[in-house]
């Protein structure tokens, strides 16, 4: 099962990130674990400087912009 | 260089829609096609080019090259200007502060960053070449990064360290420089679809800011008499350039919003210093932004930061005057 996480502090572009990333998920029929983390000492451990931050497990996919669904999907297929 | 979209407005409004020059509702429109039009033509192109500029030197490499470089207070100069070419949204300011000061990076110069990034951006150097012509933006470029300078210099001086949240203060003890980055080795070709696709998306994203400003800023041009504002602000005014910075900061908007109604303040008699620094408060300095500061910093270093960027603003805003 895939696990993303979507970093931000709850500004626009992070919301607009992470239900992009619901429908990315719905689209593609798959089971996949997503978290939202907002707590700004929780968002340094993975040495972030812009946000909002798409990481899908573990590993940091997208930084500093909104990521569509298309591309999320994509990114979800590798 | 924009003659013919002038020729096109006229057109469009006088011609083809059939409202007169000397109409009110005319000129409303005229302007605001034109200038519609005009910003979203520069908004795209110097997206564009921020865009092709950053694809190269994005914001963790300005972190690793201020963190490693030390060079006897030239790092304010270049902590300030890469403030003008990395794009800024207030929401990554904090993640952005901590990224910095982690790095080993001097309080001072973090604060010179965050003074100008917000300041000084492609969406701001966008409209105000649109409303006030490359002369004045190069100028109001040039006065963005200075401010950064000084206000980080001074704010560095003050020795705020103990203000910060415990956590921040252990994040400096510990800050190291920071480890190599992965480069991506594309050429400019395979970079330029993700280029244009947040080049558009910047220019849709302010859209609806830039057309009710302009509205705002029609309406005024439109109905108001040249010289309105000067019965009330003047340059004689000495309290007026304080009073515009003091009103501008609670107030939350993107230079896009705000730049087509300073213009119109302009135009109107507002003079062009104490309507920039009403701008610079409105977009450099915001209530949101000190909500998000709070996680980090108390309310006293929060006071002295916005205290002293905004004492910055309004003497900018004197030279401003003094200058044009």
């Amino acid at each position: 099962m895939k696990k993303i996480k979507v970093l931000g502090p709850g500004c626009a572009k992070c919301k607009t990130t992470y239900s992009n990333v619901l429908e990315a998920v719905k689209q593609l029929g798959i089971q996949a674990e997503v978290i939202k983390i907002e707590d700004i000492e929780e968002m340094m451990k993975y040495n972030v400087l812009t946000t909002p931050v798409l990481m899908i497990d573990e590993v940091i996919k997208v930084k500093g912009r909104v990521a569509d669904i298309n591309e999320i999907v994509d990114l979800l297929k590798q | 260089m924009f003659n013919w979209l002038q020729y096109f407005a006229d057109w469009l409004i006088y011609s083809i829609i059939g409202l007169s020059s000397q109409n009110h509702w005319g000129q409303a429109l005229n302007f605001f096609v034109f200038d519609t039009i005009k910003i979203a033509i520069l908004l795209f192109v110097i997206t564009v080019i921020m865009g092709i500029v950053n694809s190269y030197f994005p914001v963790d490499k300005v972190r690793n090259f201020l963190s490693r470089n030390k060079m006897y207070g030239l790092e304010y100069l270049f902590a300030s200007s890469f403030g003008v070419i990395t794009p800024f949204c207030s929401c990554s300011s904090v993640p952005l502060f901590i990224g910095f000061v982690k790095g080993g990076i001097p309080l001072g110069i973090t604060f010179t960053y965050l003074i100008t990034a917000p300041l000084v951006n492609e969406v701001a150097i966008a409209i105000f070449a649109g409303a006030f012509g490359f002369k004045v933006t190069a100028l109001y470029v040039g006065t963005g990064i200075v401010l950064g300078i000084i206000g980080g210099f001074v704010l560095g001086k003050l020795k705020l360290e103990k203000h910060l949240s415990p956590w921040v203060q252990n994040i400096i003890t510990n800050a190291q420089t920071e480890e190599e980055l992965q480069e991506e080795k594309l050429t400019l070709i395979q970079r330029m679809p993700l280029i244009l696709k947040e080049a558009f998306n910047i220019v849709k994203g302010v859209s609806l800011y830039i057309i009710i400003g302009i509205a705002i800023g029609g309406l005024m041009h439109g109905f108001l008499p040249t010289g309105f504002f000067e019965h009330y602000i003047n340059k004689g005014q000495w309290y007026a350039v304080p009073l515009a910075v003091l009103m501008g900061v609670p107030m939350y908007s993107n230079a896009a919003g705000v730049i087509p109604v300073v213009k119109v303040l302009v135009a109107k008699g507002v003079p062009l210093g104490t309507a920039i620094a009403f701008m610079m408060g409105v977009i450099g300095l915001s209530l949101p932004e000190a909500m998000l500061l709070k996680k980090i910093m108390n309310w006293k270093m929060i006071a002295i930061y916005f205290g002293t960027t905004a004492l910055f603003m309004i003497i900018s805003g004197y030279l401003f005057n003094i200058i044009l």
